[in-house]
């Protein structure tokens, strides 16, 4: 069994965001790149689960970017993948981005490729349904379980209150949420094994982006807190529904 | 012309799909053109009344094996529906189908996607659409390069309200292929509002100390029509469902009001809720960084706050 894990790397939660170039482009100096938490936490950590389980299976992990994301990669294969290939492009697109990953997944022969729901940047949830469109495979997205009998998966996604369960034959794509993995931490011997492991870079495949960014912008200062005396909360009701009109 | 893709649970439209319809007239209004509807599967509304949120005509395609969701077969029947009727714009629900849906679809039909989308597009110079990033922290103005255009609108960034009018229903001939994906179950908790759909969001954190404390969460919750949410530390310790689990690596949600009690406001919870219009914070320590993202604060114990509050809102809803 072959999984590809695709990762990417974002700035860390706490990052300062703030911008460069007339609003265009996200000021990057001085910040702490992390691997997306949504790719790391639950789709590799359940591609590792299911190595555990079937020490046959192989973990792939790709990700798009330049070189400054190899330390991330690194720490994906500390934890546990087995081999990883970075697509040596940037882009801002995410039909470019899906296109490469196509590409790698294409010549990998992939039984299983989960993705993070999101990435914690650009929010967009659009990678991992433009990825299983271009390998023409099923996609689950949004899944808090996954389990694998023989080549069957039995995936349960979000709906809105409540969950579904969906069962598929492999070839699969999956986008991954909380409830499908724990958080886990490298441990040394990852961490030293992870130095050697294979990583190929191979150039990206030329395509054409759908859209691009005209800029960025932070939203509007909040005026400041109005806050209410604790002895008085019934004020605060008052203000709700006079005030604000939302009660 | 703007095709209008209509998303319903259980044969129902959802709210949502009421919020991409007033979107997408809109947009077409703008754009000097007109927006229809698309209805997969059967359905128990009355399909004409969509025309209140500006659609001028609904196609349906009734084929009970659309009334559950594979990505692959909705992206064959809604590329072939926007294809016969000549659609360039296609318009989703940004929820958990849209996001399903929208990718394969620009994938397929090579049309840009933006999702998320929180206004109406700027075609003074292209075709601009805003959308939230960096988790809530900032705004992206993305172009649609191609012809063909998709955009999923983010759930409670526009009115769901009807208007008049009323549309012309008709079927549409399309060919469903067989699906891959076979739906075993599903639920959904009944008599509550879905987190994702609530315009007030009621929600708790470590500050309520255990589980059994939640009740003052619920009961405020149901006087306000609200849904329930609650922090991560409180999800991972199993006193509330992980659905409810707002931040970082949990759901993010845009409510108009959103009600903090007990959470001091770690950026990574303020992350999933930084969007919410109008922010309520109850925390018994001054410092608590939340309060600096509020809009209305108490500072104050929630176990001696919270139940005057609940009595005043009773008082107000009588």
């Amino acid at each position: 069994m072959k999984i590809l894990v695709c990762i990417s790397k974002t700035p860390d939660t706490t990052a300062k965001i703030a911008f460069t170039d007339n609003n265009r482009k996200f000021a990057a100096d001085g910040v702490q790149w992390i691997l997306n938490p949504y790719d790391e936490w639950y789709a590799l950590v359940r591609a590792i689960e299911l190595k555990e389980k079937d020490p046959a299976t192989v973990i792939h992990l790709a990700t798009v970017g330049l070189a400054d994301a190899e330390p991330i990669i690194r720490k994906a294969l500390a934890l546990g993948g087995d081999e990883a290939i970075r697509i040596n492009i940037d882009s801002t697109d995410t039909f470019v981005i899906a296109s490469q990953l196509a590409a790698v997944a294409k010549e990998g022969g992939y039984d299983l490729i989960f993705t993070g729901k999101e990435t914690i940047d650009f929010n967009g949830a659009t990678v991992g349904g433009m990825l299983a469109e271009l390998l023409d495979i099923p996609f689950i997205s949004l899944a808090t379980k996954f389990e694998l009998n023989g080549s069957t998966a039995t995936v349960t996604r979000e709906i809105e209150g409540g969950e579904e369960t969906d069962e598929v034959n492999l070839p699969l794509l999956v986008s991954c949420q909380k409830g499908v993995a724990e958080q886990r931490i490298p441990n040394m011997k990852g961490i030293m094994g992870a130095r050697t492991k294979p990583l190929k870079v191979v150039e990206p495949v030329s395509v054409t982006a759908l859209t691009s960014i005209v800029s960025f912008e932070l939203p509007p200062a909040k005026a400041g807190v109005k806050l209410v005396s604790a002895d008085q909360p019934e004020e605060l009701v008052r203000l709700l529904h006079e005030e604000a009109k939302l009660i | 012309m703007v095709l209008v893709y209509i998303d319903q649970y259980n044969q129902q439209i959802k709210k949502t799909a009421f919020e991409a319809a007033n979107y997408g007239s809109q947009l077409a209004a703008k754009l000097g053109t007109e927006a229809v509807g698309l209805v997969l599967g059967s359905s128990n509304n009355d399909l004409a009344s969509l025309g209140k949120y500006g659609l001028k005509k609904v196609y349906k395609v009734s084929n009970d094996a659309l009334n559950q969701l594979d990505t692959q077969v909705y992206t064959t029947v809604i590329a072939a529906a926007a294809d016969s009727l000549g659609a360039d714009i296609i318009v989703l629900s940004g929820n958990v189908n849209g996001k399903a849906i929208a990718p394969r679809l620009s994938a397929r039909l090579h049309a840009g996607l933006v999702t998320g989308a929180i206004s109406l597009p700027d075609t003074s110079q292209g075709f601009v659409v805003k959308k939230a990033v960096f988790s809530g922290k900032a705004f992206a103005n993305i172009n649609i390069e191609t012809a063909k255009k998709i955009i999923t609108v983010s759930p409670n960034a526009f009115s769901h309200q009807p208007g008049e009018g009323s549309a012309e229903v008709a079927d549409l001939q399309v060919n469903v292929p067989t699906a891959k994906v076979k739906v075993l179950s599903s639920q959904v908790a009944s008599g509550q509002v879905p987190l994702s759909d609530a315009e007030i969001v009621v929600s708790g954190g470590r500050g309520l100390k255990g589980p059994e404390n939640w009740g003052m969460i619920e009961d405020l919750a149901k006087l306000l029509g609200a849904a329930t949410a609650c922090s991560r530390p409180v999800a991972d310790a199993h006193w509330r469902p992980h659905g409810e689990h707002v931040g970082q690596t949990g759901g993010a949600i845009a409510p108009n009001l959103y009600f903090a009690v007990g959470i001091s406001g770690a950026i990574q919870h303020l992350a999933g809720v930084n969007r919410s219009k109008t922010i309520v914070v109850i925390n018994k320590d001054p410092e608590a960084p939340f309060f600096k993202a509020a809009d209305y604060g108490i500072v104050g114990d929630a176990f001696e706050v919270m139940p005057k509050i609940i009595e005043a809102v009773k008082k107000l809803k009588q």
